[in-house]
């Protein structure tokens, strides 16, 4: 079972989701990109609509699709039989529980589990997606993270585009290209909120090198 | 006998040139770049590439017949309307009506592909133009209505209605004649005569612009487009019009260059009118903003001006 759901995965991604963003949205790199080649490594992104994952996905290549899991909150993801199999096997999350759900597992402990097993991570340090277009405050779960794994380094990217594409609570799909930088990684280096400073700043160079109009 | 040269449709052959004429450019770029080390090639060689990649869809467009012309034209629209929307504002309330704009290019392509003259030529500034603001009141928001609905229009007219004329230019030797899409008529031979001179006129204007250029033409949209070049350029493409117009098309020589001197001064116009909407918005390249990789509309823009004025130059007198 488990290499027929390693194949369904590898067959969504390659058939119906890579097609998809290349083609329908259409990428536009705003630079060279900045990818790991392989793991432990962490993808930090901006979060506006679901298809965020699925481009940080299409960006990696297909022959490491195999480590890479994106974190995404266990409450939403797994509320049903098909959504949870669907959301475990073929987009291949990594479910935590949110803060103040459950406390005996911490989820930062089962990201850098994931991590010390050679995992390539997609994390959002906004937290759950935010208004289209908009960059809410840094969570410091990140942060957390950054702590207790040193030596892994955090990939930030800006996308911008998407929020307009697929919105929060909207099921209509409006095609708008998506403009994607890329920035080099940062290690976790002295003290936390030094992390929190450094990766708030890059963030903020990147959503600054796009030149496009707002959306309103 | 693959390479009977007499025996092949004049289109063939004309095309045949370009590709040999297109590889000769190919190295003469190659070896500039390589002995000039310090000379900056990537707009040449951009604008080179770019021709490999027109001459590549018409290679195709003209292997597989008018269906597949018409289908890849249709693809071509949908990016460049994608281009469009990404590049200027639109709100979020419209986004049903985008959904919408989107939806015109099938329907478009579709009455190109059946010949349905009449309503290919009223479809996008009749009904859409009626239905895009009844859409739009619907969802109630006024603020910013007016740019909003004029740049939807301004994009699909610019994107889906231009470019579709020059899909209907392979229909026109065989209009309304459903069987024609099993074969290509020579209306291939006119898209090829109108794409070429609309790119050799970006490329003469942009030549002679450089080597005679002193008096600018439209200096706060493009500083570097001259008088000089635009004369040069349009004479130039008149005479090309000229001795291309026997081969390609049912216009005699002087015909021939009475239209090669319209598309050359039409093709300026599309270039600069493009210009100023992305000097508005306050971008310089429509694509990828990688410094020089322009996007899709930026290799289009003079054919939004010169397909729509050729087509029914030729529908009027000719067909």
């Amino acid at each position: 079972m488990k290499y027929i759901n390693l194949a369904l995965r590898w067959l969504f991604f390659a058939v119906i989701i890579k097609p998809i963003v290349k083609i329908v949205i259409g990428l536009r790199y705003q630079n060279e990109p900045i990818l790991p080649q392989g793991g432990p490594a962490v993808l930090i992104a901006n979060h506006n609509s679901h298809l965020d994952t699925m481009v940080l996905i299409s960006l990696l290549p297909l022959k490491i699709l195999h480590k890479v899991q994106p974190v995404a909150a266990a409450d939403y993801f797994l509320k049903n039989k098909f959504m949870a199999w669907f959301a475990l096997n073929i987009i291949g999350i990594l479910p935590i529980e949110r803060q103040g759900k459950d406390k005996s597992v911490n989820p930062i402990e089962q990201c850098a589990k994931a991590l010390d097993s050679g995992k390539i991570l997609i994390f959002f340090p906004e937290g759950s997606r935010g208004e289209p277009e908009k960059m809410t405050d840094l969570k410091y779960g990140v942060v957390k993270l950054a702590e207790r794994c040193p030596q892994v380094p955090f990939y930030p990217i800006y996308m911008h585009g998407l929020g307009k594409t697929l919105p929060k609570g909207d099921a209509l799909f409006v095609p708008f290209f998506c403009d994607v930088v890329f920035s080099e990684p940062v290690n976790y280096d002295k003290s936390g909120s030094a992390f929190y400073e450094e990766v708030k700043n890059r963030f903020a160079t990147l959503q600054d090198s796009i030149k496009l109009p707002k959306w309103d | 006998m693959l390479f009977d040269f007499e025996s092949m449709r004049t289109v063939t052959q004309v095309f045949m040139f370009l590709l040999a004429g297109l590889s000769i450019a190919t190295l003469v770029g190659l070896a500039l770049s390589l002995f000039n080390k310090k000379k900056d090639y990537t707009e040449l060689k951009q604008r080179i590439n770019s021709w490999w990649i027109m001459i590549g869809i018409f290679g195709l467009a003209l292997l597989m017949g008018p269906l597949v012309t018409v289908l890849l034209f249709a693809i071509l629209s949908f990016v460049a309307l994608k281009e469009y929307f990404s590049m200027t504002p639109t709100r979020l309330v419209d986004r049903n009506v985008l959904f919408w704009a989107y939806l015109t290019i099938p329907l478009q392509y579709y009455w190109v592909a059946t010949g349905w003259y009449g309503m290919f030529i009223i479809f996008i500034p009749v009904y859409t133009f009626l239905f895009i603001p009844f859409r739009m009141v619907l969802a109630g928001e006024t603020k910013n209505y007016l740019r909003a609905v004029g740049n939807i229009h301004w994009g699909l007219m610019l994107t889906v209605f231009t470019l579709s004329h020059l899909a209907y230019l392979v229909m026109l030797p065989s209009e309304g004649e459903y069987q024609s899409l099993t074969m290509s008529g020579d209306g291939a031979a006119l898209l090829l005569f109108l794409v070429v001179l609309t790119q050799l006129n970006d490329v003469a204007q942009y030549i002679w612009g450089k080597i005679l250029g002193t008096t600018p033409i439209a200096p706060t949209i493009s500083p570097n487009k001259t008088r000089e070049g635009l004369i040069g350029g349009v004479i130039t493409t008149g005479i090309l019009a000229m001795i291309l117009a026997g081969l390609l098309t049912p216009m005699i020589w002087w015909q021939g260059l009475l239209v090669g001197l319209g598309i050359g001064i039409a093709g300026f116009i599309g270039d600069v009118s493009l210009s100023a909407i992305k000097r508005d918005i306050g971008i310089k390249d429509s694509g990828q903003l990688i410094p020089g990789h322009g996007g899709i509309l930026d290799r289009l823009d003079s054919l939004t001006f010169t397909a729509p004025l050729f087509f029914h130059v030729m529908r009027y007198f000719y067909f």
